[in-house]
This record gives C-alpha cells, sequence and structure tokens, in this order.
C-alpha cells in the first residue's frame, strides 16, 4: 500500500455569522495516497471546491486537521515552512480565462515562483527551465514570449498546468481543470494530466462535477452533498455499486453516447434525508465507506 | 411523415473584422419537421450558436452579414424580411433559449411579468388572461407554487428554477420552432436530466420542434431524432442520431466520440484527442477544412473541398474517404468496440 500523502480529518469550513454559519464544508474525513487520483465530485454548492481551497489553505479552516506528509499544515507557521509546503502543493483553476495575468507573459507566469523562491537565479537557467516546462506541456519554447489572449482556451490550461509544475511539486488540486474546455480539448488536458502523473509520481486532487471524466481519470472517488463525503471508494467500486441514494441519483443522471439505452434510461430522483446525530462513516465493503445512520445503510444496502 | 416546417439553404453569414472578413457560417443546410429535434453539435468556433442565431436574424448588423442562402419557415425566407416583419416571428413562431439563465432574465422585473409581457405582445388577450396563462406555463414548467413564485424575483430562483422560466417564457407565445442554444450547459447534472426531460414532455404535447445546439454528446444521444455536427462553420456529417452514433463515417466525428470517455466498457487506455486546434475562419483553408487535423487525410483534401456523400438516405458526410476510389478506412478500433457494446447491451435488453 502506498503511503499516505494527505490526511485530511474532521474538516469544517463554515463562512458568515458565527451565531448562524454557512456550513460549506461540514466535518469529512478522507486520505489521498501517494501517486493516486482522488476525484472529488458533487454539484454546485456542494463544497467539493471549497474543500480544495482549504486544503491549500487559500482560507482559515474552522476546524479539522489537515496533515500534509505528516506535518498539520495549519500549525506551520513560520515564512520558510510555509513557503516549503507552497513548494509541495500547487493548484490548476477552472478558468483558464480568468486564472492568467493578462499582462504577463507565459514565461513570467511560469516563472513567478521561482522569483517568490529564490530559485534558478541565473537567467539561461530559468529560460531553460521554462523551455522544458512549457515542453512538458505540450507548448514550445517560442510560446514563452506570448501574452494569455494570445493562446486558446486549450493552450491556456496547459500554461496553468506548467506554472503548477514549476516548483516540482507533489501535490496536484486540480479544481474544474477540463469545465471551460470544448471535448476534444478536454481530452488533451486529461491524457496529458494522466501523463504527467506518470512521468512524475503526481498526486492529485481532482475536483470536477462532471462524472464520466472524473470515473476515467481516478482511482478513488469521494462523492460530496451539503458539505459531507457521503460515499468514498474505489472508482469501479462507486460506478459499479453504489450505495448511497444520492450517488445513484448523479450516476442516473449521466448522459452517455448511446441513443438506444438513452430513450430506455430511468432517472433516479435524489429525496432530500434528514440525517440525525447518529450518522457516521460506515465500510460497506472493503474501504468503499457510506456516510448515514445503521438504520439508513441496512435500508440503502 | 409530418409537415416540414424549417429549410436552411446554402446559409452563409460573415463578420467584418479589422482583420477582415470571418466566415463564421460556410454555406450550411438542413430542414427540420414538426415535432422533431435537430442536435446541432460542435466545438466553440464550430458556427453552431451563429447559425441558430441567424434563424431568429438576431445576428447584429454590422458587423454580421448574412452573404447568402435562405431560411424557409413554413415556406416562407426570413432573409428578406424588415426588422419589424421578424419581431413578429420572434417568440411568435420561433423562440429561443439561451445558455445562462442567469443572464437571460431581467433581475429587476417579476418573473411574472417578464412572461406576460410576451404573451401580451403576441396574443390578443385581456390582462387578467395573460396572468392566468403565465401561471399555468409556470405549473407545466414544472415550477411549484407558480401563484406565489409569478410574483418573485429572477434572484429567487435556482439556476434549474430559472431555466425553467426561461423555458417558459419561450413557450408562451406558443411557437412551433424552438431554438435551444446549449440549456443545460450552466446546470449540474440532475438538474440538466430533469431539464431535458421537461423539454421532451413539452415536445410530446405541443409537438414543437426543436434545435438542441450543444457540444455534449451525451445530451445529443439524449434528447436528438436527428444530428448534424458542424466544422469550421460547415456541416461535416448529417444523419438520423442511430446514424451518427453507431455509424459515423466522418473522422471529425469519430475524434468527437473518442474524446469522450466510456464509462460502460472499462477501459483505461489513452482517450483520442483530435490534435491541433480548428482553422481560422478569417482565411479559411483550401480543401477539407479538418485535413490538417485529420490523421486519414488524404492528397486531394488539401485541394478540393469533398461534397456531402450519401451514405443512406438520410446520412451524408462530407469527406473525400467515402468517394469510391478513396482507400478503405473502417471506424477506428476503439471506437467500433464501442459500438458493439453498445450494440449488444441493448439486445440483452431487449430479451
Amino acid at each position: 500500500m502506498a503511503n499516505k500523502l494527505l490526511e485530511v480529518k474532521n474538516l469544517k469550513q463554515y463562512f458568515g455569522s458565527p451565531s448562524n454559519p454557512i456550513k460549506a464544508v461540514d466535518g469529512i474525513s478522507f486520505d489521498v495516497y501517494e501517486g493516486e487520483t482522488l476525484g472529488l465530485v458533487g454539484e454546485s454548492g456542494s463544497g467539493k471546491s471549497t474543500t480544495g481551497r482549504s486544503i491549500i489553505r487559500l482560507y482559515d479552516i474552522t476546524d479539522g486537521e489537515i496533515i500534509f506528509k505528516g506535518k498539520n499544515i495549519n500549525a506551520v507557521k513560520s515564512r520558510k515552512e510555509l513557503k516549503e509546503f507552497n513548494r509541495e502543493m500547487q493548484m490548476i483553476f477552472q478558468d483558464p480565462y480568468a486564472s492568467l495575468n493578462p499582462r504577463m507573459t507565459a514565461g513570467e507566469i511560469i516563472s513567478e515562483g521561482f522569483e517568490i523562491h529564490g530559485l534558478y537565479k541565473n537567467k539561461k537557467e530559468r529560460q531553460e527551465r521554462i523551455g522544458t516546462l512549457l515542453e512538458a506541456v505540450g507548448l514550445n519554447k517560442e510560446h514563452a514570449n506570448r501574452y494569455a489572449h494570445e493562446f486558446s482556451g486549450g493552450q491556456r490550461q496547459r500554461i496553468g498546468i506548467a506554472r503548477a509544475l514549476s516548483l516540482n511539486p507533489s501535490f496536484i488540486i486540480a479544481d474544474e481543470p477540463i469545465s471551460a474546455l470544448d471535448v476534444s480539448i478536454q481530452a488533451q488536458v486529461v491524457n496529458l494530466l494522466k501523463k504527467l502523473q506518470r512521468e512524475r509520481n503526481l498526486t492529485y486532487l481532482f475536483i470536477a462535477h462532471d462524472l464520466s471524466m472524473v470515473k476515467y481519470i481516478s482511482d478513488r472517488i469521494a462523492v460530496m452533498y451539503h458539505g459531507k463525503i457521503v460515499e468514498l471508494g474505489d472508482a469501479d467500486e462507486i460506478y459499479n455499486n453504489p450505495i448511497h441514494p444520492y450517488t445513484k441519483s448523479l450516476l442516473s443522471a449521466v448522459p452517455h453516447p448511446d441513443p438506444l439505452s438513452e430513450r430506455q434510461r430511468v432517472r433516479i430522483p435524489y429525496e432530500h434525508e434528514v440525517v440525525d446525530g447518529t450518522a457516521s462513516v460506515h465500510e460497506v465493503a472493503p474501504k468503499h465507506y457510506v456516510y448515514g445512520t445503521d438504520a439508513q445503510i441496512a435500508k440503502w444496502k | 411523415m409530418s409537415k416540414k416546417l424549417l429549410e436552411v439553404n446554402d446559409l452563409k453569414v460573415n463578420f467584418k473584422t479589422y482583420a477582415g472578413i470571418v466566415q463564421a457560417v460556410r454555406g450550411v443546410s438542413f430542414d427540420l419537421h414538426e415535432g422533431e429535434t435537430l442536435a446541432i453539435v460542435g466545438e466553440s468556433g464550430s458556427g453552431k450558436s451563429v447559425t441558430s442565431n441567424a434563424l431568429m436574424k438576431l445576428i447584429p448588423q454590422p458587423p454580421g452579414i448574412y452573404a447568402g442562402g435562405e431560411i424557409l419557415f413554413d415556406g416562407k425566407d426570413l432573409l428578406p424580411l424588415t426588422e419589424k416583419e421578424m419581431s413578429k416571428v420572434r417568440g411568435n413562431d420561433i423562440a429561443m433559449i439561451f445558455q445562462d439563465p442567469m443572464t437571460a432574465l431581467n433581475p429587476t422585473m417579476r418573473v411574472g411579468y417578464q412572461i406576460t409581457e410576451v404573451i401580451l405582445k403576441h396574443k390578443k388577450v385581456s390582462k387578467q388572461e395573460a396572468k392566468e396563462r403565465a401561471i399555468e406555463l409556470l405549473r407545466q414548467v414544472g415550477i411549484p407554487m407558480p401563484e406565489r413564485r409569478f410574483r418573485q424575483y429572477p434572484h429567487e430562483f435556482s439556476g434549474g428554477m430559472r431555466q425553467r422560466v426561461v423555458i417558459a417564457i419561450a413557450l408562451a407565445a406558443d411557437p412551433k420552432l424552438l431554438i435551444a442554444d446549449e440549456p443545460t450547459t450552466a446546470l449540474d447534472v440532475t438538474i440538466q436530466a430533469q431539464i431535458l426531460e421537461l423539454m421532451k414532455e413539452i415536445q410530446k404535447e405541443r409537438n414543437t420542434a426543436i434545435i438542441f445546439i450543444t457540444h455534449d454528446l451525451g445530451v445529443v444521444a439524449n434528447i436528438a431524432d436527428r444530428v448534424a455536427v458542424m466544422y469550421a462553420g460547415q456541416i461535416v456529417e448529417y444523419g438520423t442520431v442511430n446514424e451518427i452514433f453507431y455509424n459515423p463515417r466522418h473522422p471529425y466525428t469519430w475524434g468527437l466520440l473518442g474524446s469522450m470517455p466510456d464509462l460502460k466498457n472499462d477501459s483505461q487506455e489513452e482517450l483520442r484527442t483530435i490534435p491541433g486546434s480548428p482553422p481560422n475562419l478569417l482565411d479559411p483553408p483550401v480543401g477539407d477544412a479538418f485535413a490538417p487535423r485529420n490523421e486519414y487525410a488524404l492528397a486531394i483534401d488539401y485541394e478540393k473541398e469533398p461534397p456531402m456523400f450519401k451514405v443512406s438516405d438520410t446520412h451524408y458526410a462530407k469527406t473525400w474517404l467515402l468517394h469510391p476510389s478513396a482507400p478503405k478506412i473502417e471506424i477506428p478500433d476503439a471506437i467500433q468496440k464501442r459500438i458493439e457494446g453498445y450494440l449488444k447491451e441493448a439486445e440483452t435488453r431487449g430479451k
């Protein structure tokens, strides 16, 4: 079994007034193992993006622990340690139009991290490094001097990926990295992410609402609903034997490029079930976890 | 066969820009019958939205230019109509559902008013009758408590509910043709499934023809009777939904199908991609516009534009590969296998 790279324990992220908070993430726990891709799916408002942003410290978490490589990252206070953490964990954003500074060239965007971390001070070395990064994501060296608006959506997302790779991270959070792209470009980016993972032994947290791509890229999938992880397990297991009614409903809504089966598709609607205080995480099959009360789990099975 | 409602012949739309003339739609022809759904698929920039906007004559002029062709609606050409004549067609005969329900509604007006406005413009009814109709419409599109919702503002609705309101507005004057431009792209899958079901129900009740624009092939398989695949401002393949999904003939269609992960047959092989990016329509390439991205491109593809080759009475594809003297190239293995899997599954379901 691979090592645990990231442990999230009882993470809570509340927004708004403390007396009546909005519980965006409401006590979730999961592990991410080295070299794997964990897919995080859910509808808008389920808390999946907030989870990613909390892990990378874009928010101060309300409660819980995030342990990365054995260190509790919320206890890290010194600048030096923070920088080290920032090098290890990087993010790829959804909107390739909004996430690149239009006043910077691709080279400047990719090398911004070098400045902050004092790497590749020699100009020639830096140019070389930018060139290899651009080539790694399927662009070429000449692209370094161009501005974001000169690139197509797919190319921009490649620059976003090159920026995330620039500091040699071990863990990448990809927040809906392909949702804004065309189908044929989506496939290019997903293939690239898979290739980079193989070559560099990267670990991904892949956040998306598109279940079909998530199933394709992920080793394991966590399904989020209303700030909670309601089901977590191997990608095939979640897909073939979903237990939680919400997961079933979500799967039944995904359209397939197969007209004959589409004509007979029956969507399973999800009725929100109130969970009382006794709900907990159950292991229904080896490494397949479902959140609910004892009675619910028995019924769902 | 039901009545032919719409016939588009060799439609061309250009845009004048500082850099030159962009040929966004380069000779598109298709037809549509009552109660039928045609899906237009393609990547961004393929001209699918420009085509649908042109049907409503919503292209701003300038910079847009209707450079040729005709749009026959109920036998009457829409292109020469004046703006005043056209405003009677819009809403009344042809209505549109836009992609983003967040921006398609006026945030400062109650939704009830936004629906009655359309009814009052196109139908000779009193205000009270219009209100009753609007509430009935809200009920039909599946909005609970329509009397209360009638008095609310768009921000009080969720995304899926807003799209239902947009559909209610589109249906207000009982149009014969509904154009839906990516109506579910901004929505969650579960909400998307509900909206698709709703549109099918409405179509059944009213015998409305639908043009459905999308880039999601799963959605196409769900809703379409016929499919037109667009690339670089042209229709490159055209057929019934079964023909397009189970017997695709154009390499671009293969690319689109291959770039979707296959959830049913559990394969971990790489997704097929279409290398490169679409051509610049300021200066469309000579010959087949898809040739530079096509791994099966022939020499002639770079010289001469292919015509539409007939595959069956309902199925056409614009590729030289279908020419009798072209080398025999079959559907790529991965896609063929997937199709066989689907067909086998359908067979076992049948039993």
